[in-house]
């Protein structure tokens, strides 16, 4: 049983848990996730870890409520337990002193881009941070990601904050940085994921992504979240979740990604209330 | 005390009680009933009580198949229960899924004249008779020595070696990666063939003989068998099944078509045959197709149709050739699963919005015996042909779990990704680590599993009591 710290809402619909989990929180690395289940019996949700803290044994997500599972997990209060958090799991973003990093996150990735930047900024990177929203008033952990980061770029698709755009104005915002960008690191929906890669494939610079594809086990039994990269079928939980943006088959990653996009919200309607 | 019955020799073996064929297609509860007490005593007494018995010699486990036999028809079940639980700590389990015509039923003496006894049926017998009673009957257990063994994987492999240490006095911790134990036994093995509460009872049957289990726990990814070793005396690693295969097609990637791992644990592990009352999803497919010819295969094609779908086989040789238990097969057949054979499906065929409408397929004919005794086919020129389906399963097999062979250094890994093990001990080429099951020789049974685990808890013991010596 996994005790939960903290679990609310920070902006709409995007919710952060903070709970207790010292084996996970020990041996964290950046873009490692962890498997939650909300409830006995409940779904096996796969989470990547926005943050930890190992001398308190705590890890902390940023998670989007999408179907029932995620509704679930939503209502859970501190104090509450889970009956699974496990892992770290899947392998680490790789960190070294590439020169100049720049991190995207939007949505849920706000949360997980965090760690690496941090990372990043203590192997020596420049590290710049670009985060994305709708509006302004779907941005989280500013002061968090300033603090890990040699410049914050705001983009939000009604200007509020920051340029007005969107993920396809990647581009041009790497042309006007001062510095070159050595390497570009992208968290967040698959579409942000799949758009920035498109950006950045003419400028040359190598593009990771932090896949969040179907998973059931994560540990490399079942299967379910293949996909292509390099024309080779490769399977997240083992070989990834981090790849090569731009070899990455976004179309069959997409497809996959709502295979069970009516499935996850039946139980909401035909089952007992939360 | 149930009174004995007259002996004479008997060669009608008696048949498994099962659920109706019309009734059972609708349900997951288990097929076959079980024997009652009146029925095991009848089968027990046929038995010649062979001086030389060939059961025995053909039991990976070496349970002493004449003496738990002999138990039942003295009506005496608590002696046949300790008997076979001196050396199988999963009887329940066994009884159901061993392949004994294969085993000890294929060394029985009665085999030649068509009448070999029903020993997994009488094994189940037992397992479920003390299940039934109040309480466990707990062996003796020797006295501590405080030697610590850590178990990687809660399946077969490492329940036995488990169960073994832990009754010769060693402390012994299993850590699984998934929410529960069993392995296979609950991800794998669908319920109406194995219920889920007769794993949850050898479990609990570990639990009270002094076996300590960690659920939700990664061992080479929470943490390696380099830190275990620091903690405990040895490590022994059961971690089974790893990254599916999928046969060499284009579309594999097509949304509807499955690994049968996933399959099963979805509808097993995760119950999701209870959609929408469990939150797992799963789909409602019209027409399934399963590829292979294996006991997976079998129960992959029986859980499709009990969901209420049109289910077919494809195998790509004949009958005969087929890998799963003769039982399986019979029962997938009159339940209503459709055989296709000589059949190998060369496209997945995918509509405008990534999802497979069907299989493109060749036909087949057997040519020359290959390397495995069995016929090999070959494909028919210009036979292609398409079949619709709305789903895809592929039951061909998977590699070992690669999550301890990618993080223990000094390990040493067969070609195939396999952790190599000595067959004899299961001892690895790494100091204090033993390895068994799935992860050493690939997909294979429940009961090998158990006989490398009974193996590698002997070597293990030897090891402890005498290290000196290694």
């Amino acid at each position: 049983m996994f005790t939960i710290l903290e679990n609310r809402m920070i902006v709409p619909n995007i919710y952060l848990m903070t709970v207790q989990a010292p084996d996970v929180a020990k041996g964290a690395l950046p873009g490692q996730f962890a498997i939650f289940r909300p409830e006995d019996d409940g779904e096996r949700i796969p989470l990547t870890l926005a943050d930890w803290d190992a001398q308190a044994g705590t890890v902390t997500v940023v998670y989007l409520t999408v179907g029932r599972s995620t509704a679930k997990l939503a209502t859970l209060k501190a104090g509450q337990t889970l009956p699974t958090v496990v892992g770290p799991l899947g392998n680490p973003m790789e960190i070294d002193r590439f020169g100049s990093v720049l991190c995207v996150g939007g949505c849920y990735g706000i949360g997980s881009i965090y760690p690496i930047a941090r990372a990043l900024k203590e192997a020596g990177n420049t590290v710049v941070c670009v985060l994305e929203a709708r509006s302004s008033f779907l941005l989280y952990w500013q002061e968090k990601l300033a603090s890990v980061s040699d410049r914050l770029v705001y983009l939000t698709r009604d200007g509020t904050r920051g340029k007005r755009g969107h993920i396809g104005s990647l581009a041009e915002i790497i042309r006007t940085l001062p510095m070159r960008i050595d390497r570009v690191i992208l968290n967040g929906c698959n579409y942000l994921m799949m758009r920035g890669s498109q950006e950045t494939l003419p400028l040359k610079i190598k593009t990771m992504v932090t896949l969040n594809t179907l998973m059931i086990d994560g540990t490399g039994m079942c299967g379910v979240c293949r996909l292509t990269v390099n024309s080779e079928t490769k399977f997240a939980c083992v070989h990834g979740p981090h790849f090569d943006g731009h070899q990455v088959d976004w179309a069959e990653v997409t497809q996959r990604r709502k295979a069970y996009l009516a499935e996850e919200v039946i139980p909401l309607r035909t089952t007992r209330p939360l | 005390m149930e009174q004995p019955i007259k002996k004479g020799l008997d060669l009608n073996r008696r048949p498994m009680p099962k659920q109706p064929v019309e009734v059972r297609r609708h349900n997951f509860e288990e097929v076959a009933l079980g024997y009652d007490a009146r029925l095991a005593m009848e089968e027990a007494s046929r038995c010649i009580q062979c001086k030389k018995p060939g059961c025995v010699e053909k039991c990976p486990v070496e349970v002493d198949i004449p003496g738990f036999i002999q138990a039942i028809a003295d009506g005496d079940f608590e002696r046949g229960v300790r008997i076979l639980k001196a050396k199988n700590s999963l009887p329940s389990v066994c009884g159901r899924v061993c392949p004994q015509e294969e085993q000890c039923e294929g060394g029985c003496a009665l085999l030649k004249k068509a009448g070999q006894i029903a020993i997994g049926r009488l094994e189940r017998f037992l397992g479920d008779w003390e299940a039934a009673q109040p309480d466990f009957m707990l062996p003796q257990i020797a006295p501590p020595t405080g030697k610590r063994i850590a178990v990687v994987g809660g399946g077969p492999a490492g329940l036995t070696v488990a169960g073994d240490l832990v009754k010769l006095g060693h402390e012994v911790t299993i850590f699984e990666a998934l929410h529960k134990m069993g392995g296979v036994l609950v991800y794998g093995i669908p319920e109406f063939r194995l219920p889920k509460r007769i794993v949850e009872r050898e479990v609990e049957y570990l639990r009270r003989l002094g076996v300590k289990m960690v659920v939700d726990y990664v061992v080479g990814k929470t943490r390696t068998v380099d830190s275990l070793l620091e903690e405990f005396d040895a490590v022994f690693v059961g971690s089974g099944a790893g990254l599916p295969w999928f046969s060499e097609m284009p579309g594999n990637n097509l949304n509807g078509v499955y690994s049968a791992n996933e399959y099963l644990t979805r509808f097993n592990l995760m119950r999701g045959y209870t959609f929408p009352m469990v939150p797992t999803p799963v789909k409602e497919h019209v027409r399934v197709a399963v590829i292979g010819g294996g006991n997976v295969a079998m129960d992959c094609a029986r859980t499709a149709l009990r969901m209420g779908a049109e289910t077919t086989i494809l195998y790509r040789r004949s009958r005969e050739e087929m890998p799963a238990r003769l039982e399986e097969i019979e029962n997938a057949e009159e339940e209503g699963v459709i055989f296709r054979y000589l059949t190998l499906p060369i496209r997945c065929v995918g509509d405008e919005r990534g999802w497979v409408k069907g299989l493109e397929c060749i036909r087949m004919e057997l040519g020359e015996p290959d390397a495995s005794g069995r016929r090999s086919p070959v494909p028919v020129p210009g036979s292609e042909f398409f079949l619709p389906f709305d789903a895809v399963i592929h039951a061909i097999g998977n590699s070992p779990n690669p999550l301890i062979p990618q993080t223990t250094p000094g390990i040493e890994i067969g070609r195939k990704g396999n952790i190599v093990a000595d067959p004899q001990t299961g001892k690895t080429t790494k100091p204090r680590v033993w390895a068994g099951g799935d992860v050493v020789t690939g997909t294979a049974t429940v009961i090998l599993a158990m006989g490398a685990g009974r193996r590698a808890a002997r070597s293990i013991h030897e090891y402890l009591t005498n290290p000196s010596e290694w």
